[in-house]
């Protein structure tokens, strides 16, 4: 029996082979989308990129080399070189560290805690539901930008008061997710047998309810992820993210407002990486969206 | 002497309207309730910012280049000595009579730079909007009804680098092209520095201002100021808006009267801006409020690349010299708008929309 056919069999024997079976079906789906291909290459490129900096990057991220600033983008410099010298491409691929630890770490922070008081509010509902989603709403109903600036301005400026910042104001969307699912879920047969075995409330959510909320949260968390990079390269572009001389996208285009009317490579270069990025993140979750959760298919 | 049944029947129908009054006023106080606690909601949560995360709140609001006499005026009068349920009642009591501290920065009270500059940003935002509305409604519909047309194809895309652009990039690479390139754009700021201060605020518009001053020059250099930063506004809205309007349009075109129109022989414009477009008229009431509130959100970063002299240019420079009530209080009002914009939009709908009366 070939590969294929062991994960596509319709009686899978073990778990492992059911969920292999289901994570090939996503996968070959994807593969029949060209605009998810391509999402999906981009942000493997960016793992890649950010895995492998120290041997892509031609020059180091932080040497200067004052003879040589503000040089336009040439055979030497691809992306020209700012106002100390620092070669911008090489920047730009460090740059890629940071924000693929700035979308990560955000991801690890909201989605879980999102999920976890969405589905508690939604399994106990009453009085629990009442206060947490009404908080949750007055978060939803704050703008997020303004909301990750006041905060890290009372956190202080940097990139791990930035993630914090940002992971705060993300998690309420997930948790209205979790919360509508956990609805659904909650009055099946299974859970209630789960419940007659005598499981705990906490077995049964983190056991039976949240892995039934994950495909939504991917879905809803991807496509975040341009949301969230455009938003640490704000606080960085204001000062409030990333310090210098960390090659963060939004801090070296701030460095370049000097200059964008004569040298207008030193602001311009990192923003298409930012664009490039938060593309791939949108074509990726449009695509894992029309495969995991057909009923929304092109909306 | 028997009842008269048309008595009966009026008591009938003035009852049902009694009822129907004591709904409607149920509904607005729901309403108002509902109001009142996302605003008391956003009050905790800027007094969560400003009074508990900081280490010392003091320090984070007079700066520490202040003198010791200073800070301990400032601990009093904040009445850091109490406990906090008792400073948030302040906190709250001092927000509703209009009082949101001192900018250490500017050394007014952040109410009256608040106010200052809170026009500015309203009238971006605002040419911001139209240019929104008035260019992407249109061409969502187009897109909409010549599905996979070039139209279709040029509003996904730009759909799509509305998600993934940073508002403001575009504006430095449109202040690159459209003013050092081109010339065809003023720079950064309001007006060009010979004309700044020759026309007496009223509304704080200087569109308006200037055309009541009867300053034409005044008025269309402020439009060339104006235009970049608007326009880079009005393309995430435009995008937004467009997307919306296509995917609206897209469900009303698959409905069954619009086929029974197309089938009497209704012309394809009719059925399109009559059929069509009619229904959706209300969703996009709410996608247009939901822009605007997010526009006011979008002017903080343009507002900084384009030295605007609004409320988001005041944010970000409190944010850099860590000038808490400044920050506190643009945030308050900001996210105060912002609510404010999406409940009237809220109601509108409702107001609007037969079936969700």
């Amino acid at each position: 029996m070939s590969t294929r056919d062991w994960l596509l069999e319709d009686s899978p024997h073990s778990r492992l082979q059911a969920n292999a079976g289901r994570a090939y079906r996503v996968f070959t789906a994807l593969l029949r989308n060209p605009l998810s291909v391509l999402g999906g290459v981009i942000i493997l490129i960016l793992v890649l990129t950010a895995l492998l900096a120290p041997w892509l990057a031609p020059y180091s991220a932080t040497g200067q080399d004052l003879a040589n600033r503000l040089a336009p983008p040439s055979g030497a410099h691809w992306m020209g070189t700012d106002e100390l010298g620092r070669d911008i491409f090489s920047r730009v691929i460090w740059g890629s560290q940071i924000t693929l630890t700035i979308v990560g770490l955000v991801a690890l922070i909201s989605a879980p805690l999102g999920l976890l008081l969405g589905a508690v509010a939604g399994y106990f509902g009453g009085w629990t539901d009442r206060v947490l989603m009404g908080i949750t709403d007055i978060f939803l109903s704050m703008p997020k930008l303004i909301l990750a600036l006041a905060f890290v301005a009372a956190l202080g400026p940097g990139i791990n008061n930035a993630i914090i910042a940002i992971a705060i104001t993300s998690w309420p969307a997930y948790a209205r997710i979790a919360r509508a699912e956990t609805l659904t879920i909650r009055s099946s047969e299974f859970i209630a047998a789960v419940q007659m075995q005598g499981a705990s409330p906490f077995r049964v959510i983190v056991g039976h309810v949240l892995p039934l909320c994950t495909s939504s949260m991917i879905i809803r968390v991807t496509l975040d992820m341009a949301g969230v990079i455009l938003t640490a390269a704000g606080l960085g572009f204001i000062g409030l993210g990333a310090q210098p001389p960390l090659p963060e996208w939004g801090a070296m285009i701030s460095r370049g407002r000097t200059f964008i009317l004569d040298q207008w490579w030193v602001a311009t270069m990192p923003g298409f990486a930012i664009i490039i990025v938060s593309l791939g993140f949108c074509f990726l979750g449009d695509g894992l969206r029309d495969v995991l959760d057909p009923k929304s298919e092109g909306k | 002497m028997s009842q008269n049944p048309t008595t009966a029947a009026t008591v009938e129908v003035a009852g049902a309207a009694s009822r129907r009054t004591r709904r409607r006023l149920l509904a607005i106080l729901g309403f108002v309730a509902t109001v009142l606690l996302t605003f008391l909601g956003l009050l905790a949560i800027t007094f969560f910012i400003g009074r508990v995360i900081p280490i010392d709140p003091v320090l984070a609001v007079v700066g520490d280049r202040a003198s010791s006499e200073v800070y301990e005026a400032a601990r009093v009068a904040m009445g850091l000595d109490q406990p906090l349920p008792i400073q948030f009642v302040h906190y709250v009591l001092n927000v509703f009579s209009g009082d949101l501290g001192q900018s250490v920065s500017t050394g007014r009270s952040v109410v009256e730079d608040l106010s200052r500059f809170f026009p500015a940003t309203l009238e971006m935002a605002t040419i911001g909007i139209i240019i929104g509305v008035v260019l992407g409604v249109p061409l969502g519909v187009i897109a909409a009804s010549r599905q996979g047309s070039i139209i279709d194809q040029i509003i996904r895309v730009v759909g799509l680098l509305g998600y993934s652009m940073p508002a403001f990039w575009l504006g430095l690479v449109g202040l690159a092209v459209f003013y050092a390139r081109l010339r065809w754009v003023g720079g950064p700021g309001r007006l060009d520095i010979f004309y700044d201060g020759l026309v007496q605020p009223v509304t704080g518009l200087l569109l308006v201002d200037s055309l009541l001053a009867g300053e034409i020059d005044i008025f269309w250099n402020a439009i060339t100021h104006l235009i970049l930063p608007a326009s880079v506004l009005g393309f995430f809205s435009l995008a937004y808006i467009a997307r919306m309007t296509r995917s609206f349009m897209l469900d009303q075109l698959s409905q069954e009267f619009v086929t029974t129109a197309r089938v009497k022989g209704v012309p394809e414009r009719l059925v399109i801006w009559r059929h069509a477009f009619n229904p959706i008229r209300v969703p996009l009431i709410t996608v247009i409020g939901l822009s605007y509130a997010g526009l006011l959100e979008g002017s903080v970063m343009i507002e900084t690349v384009f030295s605007w002299p609004g409320i988001g240019n005041y944010l970000t420079t409190a944010l850099l010299n860590a000038d808490m009530n400044a920050v506190l209080g643009s945030t308050l009002v900001i996210g105060a708008v912002f609510i404010f914009i999406n409940k009237i939009s809220d109601v509108l709908y409702r107001v609007l929309d037969p079936r969700a009366r």
